[in-house]
Formats: structure tokens, sequence, C-alpha cells
């Protein structure tokens, strides 16, 4: 067993998807040309590459034990100007690396359909899977910052490339907007390690811990960390370059995006501002929760009336996304948990959602609502599908949303009652949108003519939704699986904040 | 007391580097006399071979203690040492480019690589200057040689016009040179950097240092071509041949810089808060006007000029923090952002269709569908010059940063940071082009060196020099460590 504690999980984890990305990128260099069977072999190769990823993540998710302290299976190594390369994990990291490879493999089956420039959307797709889990695993605050920024090259490409319409513009507006909020995060990065003498997250953590940041300058340093995160996450009313982003994305993409990119600004939040900052996290909640609570019922309702189905779906996440905050910052046990749960639940219900998009789109190659309508006559198996996850977009117990949504309020509702009752009528405004869109698409006559000849799942399809929904069910009837994994990261931030909180 | 004679003896072994540069430009000079410009393939492959054996033997010389030689007029010491692998190296790379390229516009004159060295060896004085006259004869060694360099193209217009440019405008910044020289020797009563550092410690000079001091700097800011001093860069980088602005890009950058560096931390480093001012403005303009200008221009070599204005604000502002930390992280900047420059030069090199060459961003349309290795090396390098993880750019950025905000600049270190992000901007139109635009014209296959070179700088931002680079940053300390 310490044999396996001391072999190099995490950066195994990390690397395999980029070691797969040089294989590729190798063979075409040597390679002579580039035709469908050459094509087919790469696409084949990645899938094979992000599932052995997911078995190794499985691997070390086995060695993990949730009832120890700290962070588990820890590689340090010195690198250079006194920081390390230094890996580590949590329960919080390891269930969100855990959502990372379960979902690359399912996106790239659903990018089964891409035609142009193969071999060049598969190395971009296995690079950025790496930086995702690096950002996870990474215990050092620069390298931590590698892998998030470096997030942005590939996801840039992949929009501006394989994207709709305006992919151009969206591609532009995704890397300025994140790039000009994670600046302001670097300049509080080299702050911070000038204060503190260390750039080790654990370190810094026990620094605030001891003897902390002045109160004065953790307000600055947490601004400017939220510039970053809020951002990422994003929260109204930074989050404008979601739905473009979204919306113009390759479906893949879109998932990865909605999914993982996202969880990021949450992830951030959880692993810094709450606890090397908990003077400032206290002085700004009530900030933070009038933002959360504007950004739910005020996306819920442009989401109301959207005309595109990845614009709508993009809205609800802006929405799901505040509850993620309301529940961090309320800085209850409940609240964290329930933080972290909403983010999994939803990096699993709204990719899914995103890939229902995209099945329709692959066939009718618009995403127009009003395009729609009557989809179960021809496509039963898909209309079930598309259900289940638009239930659990709704929060319906028994699906995955049900129990971060009522965790999370919980969790606010004991620091403040208000701001809960907005966030609860946002439940009801997301089943209004969401149960519209599905009435639209779905339910009815065939009124198009053009759907008349629409074909439902097919083996490829059923593989992709399979997993999703196991997971869906599994995390809405048994929380607790979940939760018992995440509790121990979620005590460890309770009381870092709680330390804290009041200088 | 050493006699000349036993002086000139006893320096003679702390100089190497110089002397094979020396030897080889004169050798060469009356061979290339003899055999004419059929030489020219030798004679460049062995100036290489002379410039890499350049950098080497000053590594191998390095000296524990910085070395007075020839009367105190250079000194052989640790930030010398590391200029001069940089310099040395990037002439090298340029000058192996050039030979390529010249022999393909059968522009093959036996000159080009005697210039080269003679610059470079201007460059290397400059970099080890120990008193004001050394200063000034480096200066001028390697801008004379640049002059001719930039006019290499005799019967076309715009070559012309840049050596023209760059002569009168040079002209005009060395004139400064001189004057403020002589400011500094008058309130000083000294040349040699020692003696005016001791006599500012016992409070001489006044208002007289101060116009002497600024005035300086104005003519090393024009020769590293920092904003508001920037104004021949655009122009010149356009007119010479590819070849020679990559050249002038890379390896008289870091002459100019450690020059400055060795001028404000050695004779004025008593008038700190007097400088200090003075470079922050000049960092503070060039960062954000080489990043806004940028923005409009179509051709690549003026794109890269402004780029090149923006990076020298980042070297900037290392140099003024004040502290040891400035110049090292100086240093670590330059060490880490030539290779994306050379890199980048060497791609433009390679836009040729249909035998003639092109230089807009508009011809690099579709390349990634037509030549899928040329863009990757153009993704990585354009990305690491933006300062965007992992790439060594970033790094560069994050180390001046750093220094900065230990030196209580922080709003230089926003400032660079919205300055990045603007910059971010015009690499990313160019990223577009190569990736999302629909390719037009396929461009000709790159060579062999460029190939080799474009490779070479693209696995240096990545990988290489971000898992090498405690060995850089221990260097870089050594070498200010050794110095100041």
């Amino acid at each position: 067993m310490t044999e396996l504690m001391h072999f190099p999980w995490l950066s195994i984890v990390t690397f395999l998807p980029g070691a797969g990305a040089v294989l590729i990128l190798l063979a075409r260099v040597f390679s002579r040309g580039e035709d469908k069977g050459y094509d087919a072999a790469v696409r084949l190769l990645t899938l094979i590459v992000t599932i052995a990823t997911f078995f190794a993540s499985l691997f070390a998710f086995a060695i993990f034990d949730p009832a120890a302290q700290g962070f588990q299976l820890v590689e340090n190594l010195p690198w250079a100007l006194g920081f390390s390369y230094h890996m580590g994990v949590d329960g919080l990291s390891m269930t969100l690396i855990l959502l990372t490879t379960f979902l690359t493999p399912l996106c790239i089956l659903a990018s089964w359909s891409i035609e142009k420039q193969v071999s060049s959307y598969m190395i971009l797709f296995l690079i950025l899977e790496t930086l995702m889990i690096g950002v996870f695993c990474a215990m050092d605050l620069v390298l931590f910052y590698l892998f998030f920024e470096g997030g942005l090259i590939p996801m840039f490409i992949l929009i501006g490339v394989w994207g709709g319409q305006r992919r151009v513009y969206a591609a532009f507006k995704f890397f300025l907007y994140t790039l000009l909020g994670s600046i302001l995060m670097l300049v509080a990065i080299v702050a911070m390690i000038n204060i503190a003498h260390t750039s080790s997250i654990p370190d810094l953590i026990a620094f605030a811990g001891r003897a902390g940041f002045a109160p004065g300058v953790q307000l600055w340093l947490w601004l400017a960390f939220f510039a970053s995160f809020a951002v990422k996450l994003p929260m109204w009313p930074v989050h404008t370059w979601l739905p473009d982003a979204h919306v113009e994305a390759p479906t893949a993409a879109s998932v990865v995006l909605a999914a993982i990119l996202l969880k990021m600004g949450g992830y951030g939040f959880l692993r810094f501002s709450l606890p090397m900052f908990p003077y400032a996290s206290h002085f700004f909640t009530p900030m933070v929760f009038a933002l959360s609570a504007i950004a739910i019922v005020w996306a819920s309702l442009v989401a109301f009336r959207q005309l595109d189905m990845k614009k709508l779906i993009a809205y609800s996440s802006v929405a799901h996304m505040g509850f993620v905050t309301l529940g961090i910052f309320s800085g209850t046990l409940q609240g964290i948990q329930g933080g972290i749960y909403q983010m999994l639940s939803h990096g699993i219900i709204s990719g899914a959602l995103f890939l229902c998009v995209g099945v329709v789109y692959d066939r009718m190659h618009t995403r127009e609502i009003a395009f729609y309508g009557g989809l179960v006559n021809r496509m039963p198996v898909y209309a079930a599908v598309f259900m289940l996850f638009t239930m659990g977009n709704v929060g319906l117990p028994g699906t995955s949303g049900f129990p971060g949504e009522i965790l999370t309020m919980v969790g606010a509702f004991q620091i403040n009652a208000w701001f809960v009752v907005a966030a609860a009528s946002g439940v009801i405004l997301s089943a209004a949108y969401a149960l519209t869109l599905y009435r639209k698409v779905a339910l009815g006559n065939i009124e198009n003519p053009k759907l008349s000849a629409i074909l439902d799942l097919d083996g490829r399809e059923w593989v992709t939704f399979a997993p999703l929904m196991v997971a869906t069910l599994i995390m809405g009837l048994a929380p607790s699986i979940v939760l018992h994994f995440t509790e121990g990261a979620a005590q460890s931030i309770v009381s870092a904040y709680a330390g804290g909180a009041t200088p | 007391m050493m006699s000349p004679m036993q002086d000139l003896i006893a320096s003679w072994p702390h100089a190497h580097p110089e002397e094979l540069l020396a030897g080889f430009a004169l050798a060469a000079l009356i061979v290339g006399a003899w055999g004419g410009d059929k030489l020219f393939g030798f004679l460049c492959n062995l100036a290489v071979l002379v410039l890499f054996g350049a950098g080497a033997w000053a590594i191998y010389d390095a000296p524990v203690a910085p070395v007075e030689l020839f009367q105190g007029a250079l000194v052989a010491d640790g930030l010398g040492v590391f200029a001069k692998v940089l310099i040395a190296w990037s002439a090298g790379a340029t000058l192996a480019l050039g030979a390529d390229h010249f022999s393909k516009t059968k522009e093959q004159r036996f000159e080009f690589p005697v210039l080269v060295v003679l610059a470079v060896l201007g460059m290397f004085v400059m970099v080890s200057a120990r008193d004001l006259i050394s200063l000034y004869v480096g200066v001028e060694l390697q801008s004379l040689a640049a002059y001719v360099l930039a006019a290499w193209r005799r019967d076309d217009a715009r070559s012309s016009e840049a050596g023209l440019k760059y002569f009168v405008l040079s002209a005009i910044s060395s004139g400064l040179l001189l004057f403020g020289s002589s400011f500094v020797y008058g309130f000083t009563g000294a040349i040699r950097f020692d003696a005016i550092a001791a006599a500012l410690h016992e409070g001489a000079g006044g208002i007289g240092i101060i116009f002497g001091l600024v005035l300086m700097l104005c003519a090393l800011g024009f020769k590293m071509s920092a904003a508001p001093f920037h104004m021949w860069t655009p122009d010149v980088y356009e007119g010479a041949p590819t070849p020679i602005t990559a050249f002038f890009a890379a390896a008289p950058k870091v002459a100019a810089a450690v020059l400055m560096a060795r001028v404000l931390y050695g004779p004025f480093a008593a008038i700190t808060a007097q400088w200090q001012q003075v470079v922050v403005a000049l960092s503070a303009i060039s960062m954000m006007w080489g990043a806004i200008a940028a923005l409009l221009q179509t051709n690549l070599k003026r794109l890269m000029a402004y780029s090149s204005i923006s990076n020298m604000g980042f070297v900037l502002m290392g140099l003024a923090c004040g502290a040891p930390e400035g110049p090292s992280s100086a240093l670590l900047y330059l060490a880490l952002y030539l290779p994306a420059s050379i890199g980048i030069f060497a791609l433009i090199l390679a836009m040729r269709r249909e035998g003639a060459a092109v230089e807009t961003v508009a011809d690099l349309a579709g390349l990634a569908q037509r030549r899928p290795w040329m863009a990757s090396a153009w993704t990585m390098l354009l990305f690491s010059i933006a300062g965007i993880p992992p790439f060594a750019g970033f790094i560069a950025k994050f180390v001046v940063f750093r220094a900065a905000v230990d030196a209580n600049l922080v709003w230089l270190a926003v400032l660079g940071g919205i300055a990045a992000v603007i910059a971010a901007g015009y690499y990313l139109r160019l990223l577009a082009a190569i990736w999302f635009a629909p390719a037009t014209q396929t461009l000709a296959p790159a060579s062999g060196a460029v190939f080799v070179t474009a490779s070479a700088a693209a696995l240096l931002s990545f990988p290489v020099l971000v898992i090498a680079l405690g060995v850089l940053e221990q260097s870089a300390h050594w070498a200010v460590g050794r110095s100041f």
C-alpha cells in the first residue's frame, strides 16, 4: 500500500493526455498525409488515452483516503525561483478530477462527427484535459496559475476553428475577458508570495491560520482573486463572455466549458479566497450574496426569453453558479458541501444538456428552439433522455440537481434569510424556463416538415448518454456517497474560514 | 602600478572571446577581399561557429570576481558573461538565418558575416564597459556596423531609407550620449565608473549630474528603442532585409539593456531615486505605446517592431527596481524573450510564395490547414511572446512583476499587466489568421535553417527553458551578484 502511495499518480493522471497529444503530433509530423483512415485512427487513439486517464484517476481515487486530514498523494520537487512542482489532492480536488476524466472520453465520443482538421482537434482536446486536471492537482500558486491560464490557449483555438457563425468574435472575447481577470490575480499572487515568503498552497493556508495577511491587504488580494474567479465562474455582471463562448463553441467544447472550466472559479474560491482571506471573505459576503441572488433571478428570467437552445442553457448555467457562490460564501458546512455538490451535479447535467443540443444540431444544423417541436414522435428515446436531464436542471428531488440546491440554501439561510428567499424563487423560475424549453422542443406534434425524417439516438450517442444518466440518478438518490468524500475538505475550509473571519 | 605593456599582457587572457571575434573579423576581411563573394557561404558558416564559440568561451572563462582589463577600460564580470552569451548565441542564430536567406535571394556579399561579427564585438565592449570612453566606443562600433547592415539592399529604396534613417537618428542619440557624458565628466571629474560612483557618494554633482544622466538615458533608451525614443524602430525593421531585422531585434537589445544596467547600478547607484523616475516613465510609456500602436499594424515586421518596444518596456520595468533583483530579473527576461523573438523572425523569413517574400498578417491565412508544422511553431512562439503560461514568456513577465512588486512599484506591475492584455489582442489577431481564416494561397515550404531555428526556439519556449529555469535563474543571480 505504501508503495502505491508513493507512486506519482497525480503526475500520471495529469500528463497522460498530454503524452497522447505529443504522440499524435509526432505521428502527424512523420506521416505523409491525412486521410479518412488516419483520422479514424486519431479518434480511436484519443478515446483510448482519455479512457486510460479515467482509469488512472480511478486508481488514484481508490488509494485516496477520505478520512485522512490534509492533502494526499503529494509530489514535491523543487523547480526554480523558490517555487516547486508540488501536486496533491484533497476530497474537493479529487472529485473534480474525477469529473474531468469522466467527462472527457464522453466529449471525445461526442466529437466523432468532427471532420475538419481532426488531429489538431484531438491534440488540443488532450492538452486541455492535461491543463484542467493540473489546475485541480497543483499545490503551488505559480504552478496553479500555469495550468489555470494555459487552459485558455486550447479553448481559444477550439472555439475559433470548430465553432459556429460568430466563432472568432466569441474566441477573442473569451480569451481577453478571462485574461484581464487573471492578470490582476497574477499581481496578487506575486504580492502574496512576497508577504508570506512561500508559494506552497498548504503553507499559505497554514500562514493564513497563524498570522494571516493584514486585513487591509486581504481586501485587495481578495478583490484581485475575485476578479479572476468571478469572470471564470461566471458571476453576474461579468458573465457576458459565457453566452457567446458557449453558443459558438463546438458541442464538446461547450460541455467542457460548462462542466469543468466554470468549476475552476468555484474551486478557486474554496481553495484560496475562503481559507487564505477569511476576513475579506467575511467582509464581502453581503456583496457576493447580492450578486448571487441577482444572478439567479436575472439569469433565469433572461434564459426564459432565449430563442437559441444553447444560449438558454448557458444562462441557466449562470443561474446555477449563483447557487454555488451563495453556498460557498455562507461559510457553513452545509453551504460549502452544497456548493461543491452543485458544481459536480451541474458539471454532469449541463454537460449532458449541451450534448442533447448537440444531438439535434448534428442532424438539423440549427439550435433555434422554434425550428423544433414534437421530437417525441420521431425520437422517443432522445425525448426520455432529454427529460431526465431537464428534470435534473430543474432540481427535481431524485436527480443530482436537488441536493446541491437545497444544501446551499440551508447553508445560506443561516447567514441571511432574505437572499435565500430570492434564490428560492430562482428554483421556480428554473422550472419555468427548462420545462418550457422541453415542451417547445420535444412535445406536441411535428409541425416542421424538415423534422419528419429525423432519426433517434444511435449506438454511439447511447454510449455517451448512459454514463451521464447513471451518474445523475446515483448522485440524486444517494448523495451521501459524494458528500462523504468531500466532507473532510469542506470541514477544513470551514474551520480555516471561521478561525479568521473576525480579525 | 603596472606598465601599459604589463597591463596588456595581464589583460589578454581575460578577453579571449573579444580577441576571437576581432581576429575573425580582420582575417575574414582580408580573405574576402582576396576570394570575393564566392566565399560567402564558407565565411558565414565559420562566423556562426565563431559566434557560438565566443559565447561558450565566455562561459568557460567566467571570472570568479570582477577583473579590470586594459587599464580599467573594460571589466570581465558575471554580468558581462551572461550578456555576451546571449548576444553571441542570438547573433549566431540570426547569422545562420541570414546566410540561408541571402543565398536564396542571390545577395551573397562576403561583408555580411564580417559586419555582424564587428557589431557583436561592439556589443561585447558595450556590456563590459567600465568607463565613459569605452562605453562610447562600444556603442559606435556596434552602430556603424548596424547602419551598413540596415542599408544592405543598396538598390532597394526601403532598405536605403532604413539605413539613412537609422544613421541620422542614431547619430543624434550618439551626440546626446557624448553630451551627457561630458556633463558627468564635468561635474565629477572622472570617466571611470568607480571614480564617478565614489565622487557621487561624496556628494558631488547636483543638477549638472542629473542633466548628464538624463541625456545619457535618452541615448541609451534610443539604442534600446524604448518609447518615446522608438520612432526609428518600425521603419528600420520594415525596411531592412528580414534576417537583419531579426538580428536587430535580438542582440543589440541585450547590449543596450545590459549597458543601461551597468550605468545605472554602477556609477549612478548613489542617485537611484533620481534615475528611477526616468526609467519608470520609459518603462510605462514603452509597454503601453508598444502594445497600443501594434494593434493597427498589418505588416508583420512593423508589428514585431512595436512588440519589441513593448517588451523592452518590461525589461525596463526590471531595471527600474533599484535593487539587485532588478537587473537579474531583466537578464532573465531577455534570456526568456530572445528565443521567441528569433523564432518568430525565422518564421517570417519562411513566408515566401512563388519566390517572393510576403509579410502581412493576411498572408498567414489558413496556415494551420496547409502547413501544420509552421502553424504549431507560430502558435507556441506567439503565446510565449504574449506572456501566456505555461510558456517561457510568461515566466519572464512573472519575474519582472515580482521584482517590481518587491520594489514597491505595484502600479507599474498592474500597468504592465494591462499592457500585456492589450498586446495579447494583436498576437491573437495573428493566431486568428493562422487558425481561423480560410486558406487562400499556400506558403512555400520552410528551408532547413528556418525549420531548425524555429523548432529550437519553440522547444526552448516550452518546455526546455521552463523546466531548466533553475539553471537560468542561478546564472542570472550569479551574474548580478558578481557584478554590483
